[in-house]
């Protein structure tokens, strides 16, 4: 292996897959709170501001591997998805906290759909150049 | 936690709510995929990229216009979901009948097609809900 290619994404590792997972989880709960007719409980709380630190991590690491001198294939969208990214955990926070009902959960659960698409698409706007 | 009975006739509570949050994702999606693609290729596909940023711009006003609600937010919110509707299926079809169009992308080609289908089901679930909550014209 290259160094480049050793280096690999630094969106794409074992911190990447462990928030998607995280997110999905977290989906699951706050669909079944909703179906429940339950409002957002601590766990899905809790669950958000992992997500987000998780997130954050994320954002460094990419940080990090730019101040080394890796550039992603698509700077413009790759900025774009990661700002995205970081601002949706607080988004579903804040409605969710709004919305002390079922429809918070169903907040939530849309959210943490959405933002694993995001995270695919984060790595998908690194990779492109490639070699 | 108790079962939460909450007011379900109100445009901005709610069910309201929830959409409103997707009509915020979608006003994200749209600005930034927009905004990057005028700033940085705008001469290859002028229409298509035209077309995201009114989408994006209908997005945020729709989002604005729910989470007033009021009558004049109402209004707006309903005036938003039916341009959003009209608009993406004529792009919908038009993207299939002529693609030279539509060279690139948009948040409404193919019916929404690179986004689950959800531009094309939002407009209908937002004009449900004004619907549903029309005596909250208040």
């Amino acid at each position: 292996m290259t160094s480049a290619a050793a280096a690999g994404s630094p969106v794409d590792g074992i911190l990447a897959t462990a928030a998607i997972v995280l997110s999905l989880v977290l989906a699951l709960w706050a669909l079944v709170a909703a179906l429940r007719h339950r409002a957002p409980d601590r766990l899905q709380f809790v669950g958000l501001a992992a997500l987000e630190v998780a997130l954050l991590a994320l954002a460094v690491l990419a940080l990090v591997a730019l101040g080394g001198g890796e550039r992603p294939g698509e700077p413009g969208a790759f900025f774009g998805y990661l700002v995205t990214l970081v601002c949706l955990p607080p988004l579903a926070w804040v409605l969710a906290r709004m919305e002390p009902t079922r429809w918070g959960s169903a907040i939530v659960c849309a959210v943490c759909l959405v933002t694993p698409v995001v995270v695919v698409r984060l790595q998908q706007t690194w990779e492109v150049v490639g070699g | 936690m108790a079962e939460t009975r909450a007011p379900e006739r109100t445009t901005n509570r709610g069910p309201g709510r929830l959409l409103i949050a997707v009509y915020i994702l979608f006003a994200i999606a749209a600005t930034s995929r927009a905004g990057l693609q005028i700033a940085t290729k705008f001469d290859e596909a002028p229409v298509a990229y035209l077309l995201s940023a009114a989408a994006a711009l209908i997005y945020i006003v729709a989002a604005v216009g729910l989470a007033r609600a009021g009558h004049a937010g109402r209004r707006v919110a309903l005036a938003c979901c039916s341009v959003e509707l009209v608009g993406v299926v004529a792009v919908g079809i038009l993207s299939l009948a002529d693609r030279a169009l539509f060279p690139d992308e948009t948040v409404w080609s193919g019916f929404g097609s690179g986004y689950g289908y959800i531009p094309l089901v939002l407009p209908m679930l937002g004009l449900y809900w004004l619907w549903r909550t029309r005596h909250d014209a208040s």
